[in-house]
């Protein structure tokens, strides 16, 4: 039974309606050609649009995912599924996941960003982990006008209002302030969960016969075909198509995500699988379960609990609700499934079943809707191997490096430690509750959050990272070394690398100077991935991160997970006590192109990107795990943006304690951001044996101190400044910007 | 069927800090003239006559949960309607 | 001793209180569900934090009428203790256990972080452990912990020592630094800091840890005397 609003096959081919939703001709023929052998009804053609959307298809970036390494003996799980899975020992594992929400956030900063969180934590509890940290990875404009102070404002609420609500620690994270992510801003949410390897789940549909059951919130009209809003690009003459907006709710998710586990681990005898409704919602969820099993599928729409009256089938199927999860229930075992969700006050009805076969097919209103085969669907949308062309910012560049010449050396650490991007985040991630759960160690502000894993010796140090401003210059180096300094986070928390999780916010891959920035991206991130042997288990794909078709810098951003053997290898960044011996590991050349002081004196970044050694980097990494793990270390932290003295300050900012040091660096060089360094403090006691064990890549610079005075008398000047004064500076920044 | 217009604000001496973040938020976009805001909670809630006189229920429902009368006050307006 | 640790929909510091007794007390403790009518097999019962049933309409305010309530109130009216933390006081103020209310911090956004707390009174039972106006360092996480109550309420707190921890530097706007309070007869005690996330070192604090030792304390000496 059509709809009077629903246009006939013939009336949808003839006005090419379903290009509103994404399908292009080409795409359309196809479905009509090959797929059906007829013209698709409206319903039809609004399913294969959703799971034909970049969001559910990958169909522009598959031959870059192919790209990565995802192999590695501690994987249990790659990419496909819901999130992927590592070995950490003892049957236990970890399941992690980021998912991009750049496109909802833009239009409702609140919901934007707490649905982003709520729907990677779906992905994690759907495979049998239970959620035990969250991480956000934020890039806004600069926090100068108003709009996008609204932004951050909102954003920073919702997901403190989502996370917090559901009681998973937010542990960690990064945001970072560049025009250009002015008009369209990054909001990318990493979930960790933990789990027994024996609780593992799949999102499948197998066994004829077996019930499909839909679980959680209503079904209503919001956020109806979003994978194809989220895959689409911003214009402000299209402002209209910018309401498709979801409302999260956190308590939902909660009751949601303890019935689930309850089911998982309690009647695992009968369930077969679980999926979460994320992305095309019902389509691709039930879609995809089928289509893995090799099953057929069949559903009764008038089944499905709804919101709201006269919802059509296509409204039904794309509707991209909060809060809803499918499973796939042995035959005759529905009625105890529904009784564990009804005990937790939520929804839970047998909406289908498997069937032989490989159609899917939808009842509604007794009349037959869609009839399709399942594997179109869900595995054969179009791929496409896009054009790429050297863009023409990188043949213009100087290949020359930015030489600064800085006088007052003081003067512009105050500033530096000012900037936005430098600056404390304490204003933003104190409103996240980062110790529910009771197993936080590390709390944000550090390298790398750290999480202990409760009645083992064990923890988790989780980060996430990337510098636009390097792949900008040099997509292919600042790719590996957004892994690189993911990696030097872990390891500065004395943690060895496990894998990665990625999403990559790049522009429009239609353009060959876009898709080259992808492309080569993809190819240093894994390389470096290879090295450092962290597979790439999980990730998602952002694509069209443009305004009027100026496009983000491109920004593939990673999450990390390392495993901290033993609980006493935890390291901090902060300095531990006075007279502890201060190293800087790594050499330090005159590197700025990209940094954030040309940032600051020029107002731009331009240039070739300075050389970058993943071998020289690896090698520094596991110098300073041995001497963690020795028990050397008194405290690590990375050198990154803002280069050594912002390391140094930042290191005696934790405890107050100051610094005595001598260096043969011209000062100004105290600012380049050379990769591959860490700044060390060693207690007295060991200083023999770790000078032994880093000669001769360790540099010692002098002693930590008990007065509240960074003092470093350089190759050229000094940098002579109170710590508490400079720590105002510093986390003041951000709070006097946002008033 | 009635339908009830429920009011709850924070009395006149407590804290609105929401309020105030929604004022400077409104200097901020250049609404200067704006002298004050004060963000409540708005019920509309409908219901048919029960036990108790309409309004003494709906009087009875704000002071046991929709308002905290150590801090909020409310009031209301009862419509009748078609059912 | 034997704690119950009631579970609203949307608790969320249930199991770390648990954890807390369990593991690092070893003490029993059950957690039992918001529909639970009968308490009196249980020693002490504490209100765990979280977002009871979302507190979307008033912190704690639809959960006071959760049936566990009923024996809450039933429980203290027998004079064994009841301690709410976080949301837990938020419900004990909401159901009329204790003066006053809690209302959004002044920064109006949720905070999470250490605070300095000064114990006031250690003469009750869930504090005779610390000594007399001891400092403490105890997280907070709340996004409603403002206390709020009018002059009358206040004096007659200051009047019987009801209050019994104050902040060093208020972070939430509360009335006269308010952290925590009793009622009159010492036997319910409600707190936004959450003294069940210190009790290890690894953690960064055991200060919170004296809470629990003064009941355990109490009720050894109940027991054997």
């Amino acid at each position: 039974m059509l709809k009077n609003n629903e246009l006939t096959p013939e009336a949808l081919r003839d006005s090419k309606a379903y290009q509103e939703w994404g399908l292009t001709d080409a795409e359309y023929q196809l479905i009509a050609d090959d797929v059906l052998g007829r013209l698709p009804n409206y319903t039809e053609a609004g399913l294969f649009s959703g799971m034909w959307s970049e969001h559910c298809s990958y169909k522009n970036s598959k031959p870059v995912l192919k790209k990565f390494w995802t192999q590695g003996e501690q994987v249990l799980e790659g990419p496909g599924e819901g999130a992927g899975i590592i070995d950490i020992g003892d049957g236990q594992a970890v399941v992690f996941k980021a998912e991009s929400h750049n496109h909802p956030s833009a239009v409702e900063p609140y919901e934007g960003a707490a649905t982003g969180v709520g729907g990677i934590i779906r992905d994690i509890f759907s495979m049998g982990a239970r959620p035990i940290a969250l991480l956000d990875s934020l890039r806004f404009g600069e926090p100068t006008d108003t709009h996008t102070k609204y932004l951050i404002e909102q954003v920073v609420a919702g997901i403190g209002g989502y996370g917090n609500c559901i009681g998973i620690p937010t542990i960690g994270g990064d945001t970072v302030f560049d025009a250009s992510y002015q008009k369209n801003p990054l909001v990318n949410a990493m979930c960790v969960g933990i789990l027994n390897q024996a609780d593992i789940q799949k999102g499948q549909a197998t066994g004829i016969g077996n019930a499909v059951i839909y679980v959680g919130a209503k079904t209503g009209r919001d956020g109806i075909n979003g994978a194809s809003f989220a895959s689409a690009e911003f214009n402000d003459a299209k402002a209209s198509q910018r309401s498709a907006v979801q409302v999260g709710d956190p308590f939902m998710e909660k009751l949601l995500m303890e019935a689930c586990l309850e089911v998982i681990h309690d009647h695992r005898d009968v369930l077969i699988g679980i999926q979460d409704m994320g992305a095309a919602g019902l389509v691709s969820s039930s879609a995809e379960m089928a289509s893995k099993a090799g099953s057929g599928l069949k559903m009764n729409l008038d089944l499905v609990p709804q919101r709201e009256s006269g919802m059509t089938a296509f409204e039904l199927m794309l509707s991209e609700s909060q809060e809803r999860m499918l499973l796939c229930v042995k035959a005759g075992a529905e009625a105890e499934i529904v009784q564990v969700f009804e005990k937790y006050g939520l929804d839970a009805v047998t909406i289908g079943e498997v069937t032989a076969g490989h159609q899917y097919q939808l009842w509604h209103h007794d009349a037959l809707v869609a009839d399709v085969p399942v594997d179109a669907l869900a595995t054969k949308a179009p791929v496409y191997q896009r054009e790429k062309k050297r863009p023409s910012r990188l043949n213009k560049q100087s290949h020359h490096q930015f030489m600064p010449r800085i006088v007052d050396a003081t003067g512009a650490l105050k500033k530096l430690l000012q900037q936005p991007t430098i600056a404390s985040k304490k204003a933003l991630y104190n409103t996240y509750d980062s110790q529910v759960q009771t197993n936080t160690v590390v709390k944000p502000g550090s390298d790398a959050g750290v999480i202990r894993i409760r009645h083992t010796d064990k923890a988790l140090a989780v980060t996430t990272d990337v510098n636009g401003r390097y792949l900008y210059l040099n997509p292919r180096v600042g790719g590996e070394i957004a892994v690189a300094e993911a990696a030097r986070n872990i390891v500065a928390s004395g943690g060895q690398p496990l894998g990665i999780t990625d999403c990559l916010n790049f522009g429009n891959p239609e353009k060959p100077e876009q898709f080259y920035d992808l492309d080569e991206s993809a190819m240093g991130i894994a390389r470096a991935c290879q090295l450092f042997n962290t597979p790439v288990i999980s990730g998602n794909v952002s694509l069209n991160n443009e305004s009027n078709g100026e496009a983000i810098y491109p920004t593939p951003m990673i999450g990390m997970v390392g495993l901290i053997k033993h609980q006493r290898d935890i390291t901090t960044q902060d300095f531990k006590q006075a007279g502890d011996a201060v190293y800087v590991l790594g050499e330090t050349a005159a590197d700025f192109n990209g940094s954030e002081l040309q940032k600051m004196l020029t107002g731009e970044i331009s240039g070739e990107l300075f050389d970058f050694d993943l071998v020289t980097e690896n090698r520094n990494q596991r110098l300073l795990l041995r001497a963690i793990q020795k028990g050397l270390v008194a405290s690590a932290h990375d050198v990154s943006e803002g280069g050594l003295i912002t390391t140094i300050a930042e290191s005696c900012f934790g405890n107050g304690f100051g610094v005595k040091l001598k260096s043969e660096i011209s000062a100004t060089n105290f600012f380049a951001e050379t990769q591959s360094r860490f700044v060390i403090s060693v207690s007295s006691e060991h200083k023999a044996e770790f000078e032994n064990l880093m000669e001769p890549y360790a540099t010692y610079l002098g002693e930590t101190t008990a007065d509240d005075r960074l003092w470093i008398e350089t190759a050229d000047q000094t940098f002579d400044i109170q710590v508490s004064f400079a720590k105002r500076l510093w986390e003041g920044a951000i709070p006097c910007l946002l008033k | 069927m009635y339908l009830a217009k429920v009011y709850v604000t924070y009395k006149e001496s407590i804290l609105d800090p929401k309020g105030e973040a929604v004022h400077d938020a409104l200097h901020r976009l250049g609404y200067t003239n704006v002298d004050s805001v004060e963000l409540g909670k708005y019920f509309e809630i409908k219901l048919i006559a029960g036990k108790q006189p309409v309004e003494a229920e709906v009087d009875e429902m704000c002071d046991r949960l929709l308002a905290n009368v150590n801090m909020e006050s409310y009031r209301y307006e009862i419509t009748e309607m078609e059912a | 001793m034997k704690f119950a640790v009631p579970v609203f929909p949307g608790s969320n510091c249930d199991h770390d209180m648990v954890n807390a007794l369990r593991d690092i007390l070893k003490a029993d403790a059950d957690l039992v569900p918001a529909t639970t009518t009968d308490l009196t097999a249980y020693d002490a019962v504490i209100l765990p934090g979280g977002f009871s049933y979302g507190d979307y309409l008033r912190s704690g305010a639809i959960a006071r009428f959760a049936p566990v309530m009923t024996a809450v109130q039933a429980f203290a009216a027998t004079g064994k203790p009841v301690m709410g933390i976080c949301n837990g006081f938020q419900i004990l103020t909401e159901a009329g256990l204790l003066p006053g209310a809690l209302q959004a911090n002044r920064s109006a956004q949720f905070i999470c972080e250490t605070s300095d707390l000064i114990v006031r009174n250690v003469e009750t039972q869930f504090t005779s452990d610390y000594a007399a106006e001891a400092h403490l360092q105890l997280p907070i996480a709340h996004g409603e912990g403002n206390y709020y109550c009018d002059e009358a309420t206040l004096a007659e707190l200051r009047a019987n020592h009801q209050i019994v921890f104050e902040y060093v530097d208020n972070p939430n706007g509360s009335v006269a630094n308010i952290a925590g309070i009793i009622n009159r007869q010492g036997n319910v005690l409600g707190m936004m800091p959450h003294p069940e996330r210190a009790v290890e070192a690894i953690l960064g604090s055991t200060d919170g840890l004296g809470i629990f030792k003064s009941l355990l304390a109490r009720h050894e000496e109940a027991t054997h005397a």
